[in-house]
């Protein structure tokens, strides 16, 4: 059973029998899963804003509102980026919703980000974090346990916030964990990479929609996980309409940077949820790629609950299970077990000791 | 459309054990759940003369207070929760009822973008709409709650709501929120106020909400147009001082301090155009209540004139 929100998504036309009550279940849905704005868009784009009740209007608005603030934004820090990374000599790659968004892809109407995600090469790692530090983007106050972790482990460095401005940069050398089983050749990526903007680069098209799929089927926590479903559904709606040789090279692709696995389950989600018109050649191959009954079977009782937003609506037999299941495979998918044991105590030990100390700063903070 | 006083005790706390308390705070609808007794005796006290909603209808925001699990109602501890979801950590359930007002406020400051939003107490009488801005500590909340008890309509105590491109205040009537010394002031200026739960101890010491709906026509949507913009500013035993503000120091302040200014650009800044063309602007430093209030009133007059 899909919930009210992909029902309107499917179907915007939905929206205009929709009962007083039905609204206040969708607008929350929304919220959680960080879709008001998306909708807001697709309801301006078929012309039924006219059509629904004022109040539930004023809540698509304002998040519209801060999707607007946060597109001025981005496009205010790609102008320094691309000076800072100028100066490196290093391209600017955007990635995700910053890609999205400077890329003008459909996946970016009504799209909310948090932090701006780039793509450098490795070896220029270093060069680009002096450089971006002297553009005002610094590390904020790490533990050296994590700052450890992600210099050995992850495909990033630690964020880097602007001292200023506050955005949030996430500095990426390659799409999933080095300690992650798929073995991929970054290089592949920045090979195919294409100016989409002057000064601007992005993933091409098919590996865009992988890296998307990747992010998104190694994640532990899916409290955008619809919303990134989402953004897949148009990638691949629009890439399968404008390019000619996006279908024929997707699975390939796949095949090459070796994450044909987070594919499968992207095709075949976007299907469930957002009735995706998948070429059925491409669906065919990609029953090679489907795993053993059992397993189908397990991730399919896991994804279709975490996929629902995160509402008492939505709260069906085994949604925490779901999500705890899919939180421990997230870690085991980033590496093997002989570094991960020692890492999760680690970090359990380290929240046990800070909690009490956090908490109480945040709820002030929040409450001032 | 009844009042929530109008129904009766069993009626009302049924409805609030059940999620389904549809209160009408100014603009918006809050759909409440709770079992606390604070919050129910709170709600009673402080939002008799508040609309009440059937369940019919769409409510903007639906919060509950309550223990997580048995431990968690073991050990005294609830959660707030807002469309599901736990945006702060677990409190003490003896300061339930500070912190349900505060959610309410919250709910407003991180939503609701489609008006200007400043940080401002609000109060209007004689049509005259009045804006007193401040940072937490200057004293708008203690001198809005003598204003409100001095005959003046409160619009707000926390949030200044302003359509886009107007200079038009929309009413968002709600409880006064009181902190620590300012508790005991209002006593002494006003014996008979009435005052709801005391929450001690909190991170901002001693809080305690007083009904502010006293005004005829307190929960009147329609919008009234702000003239007056004061920056109040409490010193102990300081002399009353009075001084016209330039505006564009106003502006700046204002907008500085606003939830949304920034995050609106052109519009936001349009719409403080538009507002600080209508406002005059003042500084006020004070510390006795009654001489605040007769200079506030006098400034009321001149603009009621021009």
């Amino acid at each position: 059973m899909n919930p009210l929100l992909v029902k309107v998504l499917n179907d915007p036309h939905k929206s205009t029998q929709l009962t007083l009550n039905q609204w206040e279940i969708l607008i929350p849905q929304a919220r959680v899963a960080s879709l008001l704005s998306t909708l807001y868009i697709l309801l301006e784009e078929k012309g039924l804003l006219g059509s629904i009740p004022d109040r539930p209007r004023a809540h698509l608005f304002s998040d519209w509102l801060i999707h607007n603030s946060q597109v001025q934004t981005l496009k205010y820090e790609v102008k320094w980026l691309k000076r800072a990374l100028g100066k490196a000599d290093v391209k600017l790659i955007l990635l995700k919703g910053a890609a999205y968004i400077a890329g003008n892809l459909p996946a970016e109407r009504g799209r909310l980000i948090g932090d701006i995600d780039l793509l450098v090469p490795v070896e220029k790692i270093e060069l680009c974090e002096t450089v971006l530090a002297e553009f005002g983007w610094k590390p904020g106050e790490q533990e050296p346990y994590d700052e450890q972790y992600y210099r050995q482990w992850m495909h990033e460095i630690p964020p880097l916030r602007h001292v200023n401005r506050g955005s949030i940069l996430d500095v990426h050398h390659t799409i999933i964990p080095p300690t992650a089983k798929p073995n991929l050749d970054a290089k592949k990526l920045f090979a195919d990479a294409h100016e989409i903007n002057p000064g601007i680069w992005v993933l091409a098209a098919t590996d865009m929609v992988i890296h998307s799929a990747a992010h998104l089927f190694h994640e532990g926590e899916f409290d955008h996980g619809l919303r990134d479903l989402l953004d897949l559904d148009r990638l691949l709606r629009h890439f399968g309409e404008k390019e000619t040789q996006f279908w024929a090279q997707l699975l390939p692709r796949a095949k090459e940077l070796d994450l044909q696995r987070p594919l499968y389950y992207a095709l075949r989600y976007v299907r469930h949820f957002f009735h995706n018109p998948i070429p059925p050649s491409v669906l065919e191959m990609t029953s090679a790629l489907k795993p053993g009954y059992l397993k189908t079977r397990i991730m399919d009782f896991c994804f279709l609950r975490a996929f629902l937003p995160d509402h008492p609506s939505c709260c069906i037999r085994g949604v925490s299970i779901a999500r705890f299941f899919l939180y421990l495979r997230s870690h085991y998918l980033r590496m093997p077990i002989h570094l991960l044991i020692p890492h999760l105590v680690r970090k359990a030990r380290m929240r046990y000791f800070n909690d009490s100390k956090q908490d109480e700063g945040e709820t002030n903070k929040a409450l001032n | 459309m009844p009042r929530f006083k109008e129904i009766t005790d069993t009626e009302a706390k049924d409805t609030l054990a059940r999620g389904d308390l549809r209160l009408m705070v100014g603009p918006f609808a809050y759909c409440l759940q709770s079992n606390e007794t604070l919050v129910f005796d709170g709600l009673r006290k402080l939002y008799g003369d508040h609309q009440i909603l059937p369940t019919e209808s769409f409510s903007d925001f639906h919060l509950s207070l309550r223990p997580a699990n048995l431990v968690q109602k073991w050990r005294k501890k609830i959660d707030f929760y807002f469309d599901g979801q736990r945006p702060f950590n677990r409190i003490e359930s003896q300061h339930a009822y500070a912190f349900l007002e505060w959610g309410m406020n919250w709910c407003v400051s991180t939503t609701a973008n489609e008006q200007l939003k400043l940080h401002a107490a609000v109060l209007a009488k004689n049509g005259i709409g009045l804006i007193l801005p401040g940072l937490p500590g200057a004293g708008k909340s203690t001198l809005a709650a003598a204003l409100c008890l001095a005959g003046w309509r409160i619009l707000s105590d926390e949030h200044a709501l302003i359509p886009f491109r107007t200079n038009n205040l929309i009413p968002l009537c709600r409880p006064i929120s009181l902190k620590n010394q300012s508790i005991e002031i209002i006593r002494k200026f006003d014996a008979n106020v009435v005052l709801g739960p005391e929450t001690h101890e909190t991170h901002k010491g001693t809080v305690v909400h007083m009904k502010a709906d006293l005004a005829p026509g307190s929960h009147d949507q329609s919008f009234i147009p702000a003239q007056l913009m004061i920056f109040p500013r409490y010193s102990q035993e300081a002399k009353l001082v009075l001084h016209k503000k330039p505006k564009t120091e106003a502006f700046m302040f204002a907008g500085l301090h606003s939830f949304n200014y920034s995050l609106l650009s052109q519009t936001g800044f349009d719409t403080m155009c538009t507002l600080m063309d209508a406002v005059s602007c003042y500084d006020l430093t004070f510390s006795d209540l009654d001489k605040a209030v007769q200079v506030i009133e006098k400034l009321l007059l001149e603009a009621g004139k021009s």
